[in-house]
């Protein structure tokens, strides 16, 4: 590696993180531990209808058992970091002037601010055609908008607390229908202090008029985040949705242990797209997020499809497999993912496809950039049952090495039970080579364009499966994210 | 954020250059103009083994100088040396272009200054269009000169009549940098980036290579079209055969690292008749 670029690397990975404030707003905060009393008055300051505290109880008493014994724990990834305390987290944080808006207006100026200093700017949103944003601050849901249009369309966007009160019956029916609390370690624990998250339900025929999307920020200290995200597409309806990801800076590790399920019935199509850009820690590998999240989706009608496009580039530690179960006859499974880590970030995503029922398919796509000191691992399960017919499954796993100190991994696990199906698995490693940089620096280029170019190369067929509007964004936070420069 | 330490260094405007120079040697300014290239004593090795063993060349706007020689001779080390190819150590010499110390100069500011090397092997990046990777070395050199990005509309019509120029299909713009490019496609990609770059300073290395006779006469038809009085040249081939289509008026052999024979375009065909152990014969000191 030449001199320069191994400057330019060191640049990127002592890059300080561009979203490192905190916003100075009273906050409501629980006192740290875990017990059933803070389930209960979680559910209490969310003023939660009884059958969803007893569901948390449920969940809470099966997670006891858990948290109380240590081998339960999951180990298992490519990830080395201290276990964190759960006793030592605080399950709560809200605003503290009031909980819920009517419009704009009734947000607190300060708060708008931080969102503008993010880069989301409500009051222009609501101008942006097609851009629906429900903003999550830490815990409870400050402001939604293009409510009007969505209702006419007949979609529900809200938060998961309002959509307990209003719509109960299809919070109860579809919650933990793809990811019971027993699922694992970090679903259990979100399902008994889930905080808030965002609910959709499209009703049958209806394609939503809009990109969904929200925004999420953890922003008081020692506040562990808990988001649970339900979304409904019945048959024939299609929806496209967004979350993208910033935190201030802190010094102790943060936990964040989201749940997201997706329920596609028949013909039904959700795409989900995720930009998640927690704060990764110093450059000495201190503090920054740990981002254990679980998201699934069922496929559960014949003819639907589910799709997760991520890009990666936050965190200090990332375990995350989005993925999908084939029920429906024809369904379609697909994971696009591009993971980025530099300094001390450790990263272990992928994805899991179960096929169940006859002729579904999957696409896995999967690219890792590592840089720093970083390690980098792709997990990918591809599970074909007894009675699945012609199932087909494509993956290709992708890493790029910058510079000679981090890791790239790769564990591909196939499981294939019916001899009809047809699976192919591709993998390479390449290190952004010095025939590559030298070529590019002879026609011009400098180390920061010829990286920056070479790694949106790599990306390219990934970016362009995010929405539109979320592309450019894309791959401005890439090209932010290599360029290490300071806000 | 800078990705380097660079040195802040005025941009390459003659003019002081040439002031300077009259103020020290009018005389000599009068009667010697300076070169486009200037390489004196050059040596250079690469882990350690010494592949140039003092080369002396000079190059004046307007020329086109050929270099031939044997296989392992050094040619493409001249080559990547002069581009600023890191692995190279130069241990002696001085390399002056348009003046300047180009020892000096990152590869990337060669360029910039207008030094253009059409590589022996073309390298390829996935995901990268053409058109991506041209709009921004040609945007590059242009923020260097101080002028403003090219305009869309400027930038296509630019790349459809240099494409042309060298038989070069359009829809290759569409395509990633070299990636899926025939043999023929990546050579005649080099001189269509030559053509859009307009450098002081081409370098073509082994360009011929792999090239069938039809794809070499697109080859060096494009290269005489762009031949101009304030370019030079300095091409690097095995074969003579190129030198029948791009006409040089300066060969130079090389063997072992050093230049031992200089001479007009017939050197060229002299030394096909005749081989290279001709010339080895003739370099060894009795």
């Amino acid at each position: 590696m030449s001199t320069t670029q191994t400057e330019y690397l060191q640049d990127v990975a002592d890059a300080d993180y561009e979203h490192g404030w905190t916003t100075d707003i009273e906050a409501d905060t629980a006192d740290p531990g875990l017990t059933e009393d803070t389930v209960r008055m979680i559910s209490a300051k969310k003023e939660e209808p009884e059958w969803l505290l007893e569901w948390r109880l449920k969940a809470f008493r099966y997670f006891k058992k858990i948290m109380e014994d240590s081998s339960q724990y999951p180990e298992w990834a490519h990830l080395k970091y201290v276990q964190p305390n759960l006793q030592e987290i605080s399950y709560y944080s809200a605003p503290k002037r009031k909980a819920r808006y009517d419009s704009l207006d009734e947000v607190d100026d300060e708060l708008l601010e931080t969102f503008e200093r993010l880069g989301i700017p409500l009051q222009e949103q609501k101008q942006l055609a097609g851009v629906a944003v429900d903003a999550v601050m830490d815990s409870v849901s400050v402001a939604t908008t293009f409510k009007e249009e969505l209702k006419e369309a007949g979609v529900i966007f809200c938060s998961i607390s309002e959509a307990a009160r209003d719509y109960p019956e299809l919070v109860r029916k579809y919650m933990g229908s793809v990811i019971p609390y027993t699922d694992n370690y970090f679903a259990s624990l979100n399902s008994c202090v889930f905080s808030d998250g965002s609910f959709v339900y499209v009703p049958k025929g209806v394609r939503c008029p809009m990109e969904l999307s929200t925004y999420f920020r953890i922003n008081e200290q020692n506040t562990g985040q808990f988001e649970r995200t339900l979304i409904i597409a019945e048959d024939d309806a299609y929806v496209s949705y967004l979350e993208g990801c910033t935190a201030p800076q802190r010094d102790e590790s943060q936990l964040h242990a989201a749940v997201v399920e997706l329920v596609a019935h028949d013909n039904a199509e959700i795409k989900y797209s995720t930009i998640q850009n927690w704060y990764p820690g110093s450059k000495e590998g201190e503090g920054g997020i740990y981002n254990f999240v679980t998201k699934r989706g069922l496929c559960k009608g014949d003819d639907s499809k589910i799709s997760w496009t991520q890009l990666e580039t936050g965190s200090s530690i990332t375990w995350k497999y989005p993925s999908v179960i084939l029920k429906g006859d024809r369904s379609v499974g697909e994971f696009y993912s591009v993971a980025f880590t530099k300094g001390h970030q450790q990263a272990d995503t992928g994805t899991k496809m179960t096929h169940i029922g006859d002729d579904t398919k999957s696409t896995i796509i999967s690219k890792g950039i590592s840089g720093g000191r970083s390690n980098n691992s792709y997990r990918g399960l591809v599970r074909v049952n007894k009675n699945a017919k012609n199932a087909r499954n494509f993956s290709q796993c992708d890493s790029m090495l910058l510079g000679d100190r981090c890791g790239a991994h790769t564990f591909p696990y196939i499981e294939i039970d019916n001899p009809t199906a047809q699976v192919e698995h591709e993998a390479t490693t390449s290190k952004v080579g010095d025939d590559q940089l030298f070529y590019c620096h002879q026609r011009g280029l400098n180390e920061e364009e010829a990286i920056k170019m070479i790694v949106n190369g790599f990306c390219k067929e990934i970016l362009a499966k995010l929405p539109m509007e979320f592309a450019v964004e894309a791959r401005e936070l890439l090209a932010i994210e290599l360029e290490g420069s300071v806000g | 954020m800078g990705a380097r330490a660079m040195p802040q260094r005025p941009r390459a405007s003659p003019l002081p250059f040439l002031m300077q120079r009259f103020q020290q040697t009018s005389h000599e300014y009068f009667y010697t103009p300076m070169a486009l290239l200037e390489v004196n004593n050059l040596h250079a090795s690469v882990e350690d083994t010494d592949i140039l063993n003092g080369v002396d060349l000079t190059i004046d706007g307007g020329q086109v100088h050929a270099i031939m020689g044997p296989n392992g001779s050094g040619k493409s080390t001249l080559a990547s040396v002069l581009a600023g190819r890191e692995e190279y150590e130069v241990s002696e010499g001085t390399v002056h272009y348009q003046g300047e110390d180009l020892l000096e100069l990152e590869p990337d500011e060669r360029a910039l200054e207008g030094i253009f090397l059409a590589f022996q092997y073309p390298v390829e990046l996935p995901g990268v269009s053409m058109m991506n990777f041209l709009k921004q070395a040609i945007n590059s050199k242009r923020e260097h000169l101080g002028e403003e990005e090219i305009k869309a509309a400027d930038f296509m019509k630019l790349m459809r009549e240099r494409a042309e120029l060298v038989n070069l299909d359009p829809k290759l713009m569409r395509r990633s940098v070299n990636e899926g490019f025939s043999g023929g496609e990546k050579k005649r990609n080099e001189i269509f980036q030559l053509a859009m770059l307009e450098p002081k300073l081409a370098i073509l290395d082994e360009t011929d290579s792999g090239l069938d006779i039809d794809a070499l006469r697109v080859v060096a038809d494009g290269v005489n079209k762009l031949r101009a009085e304030d370019r030079g040249f300095l091409i690097i081939t095995h074969y003579q055969r190129l030198l029948d289509y791009i006409v040089p008026d300066v060969v130079h052999v090389m063997v072992d690292g050093k230049i031992v024979k200089t001479g007009g375009k017939d050197l060229a065909i002299e030394l096909e008749e005749k081989g290279y152990d001709w010339i080895r014969g003739e370099a060894v000191p009795a």
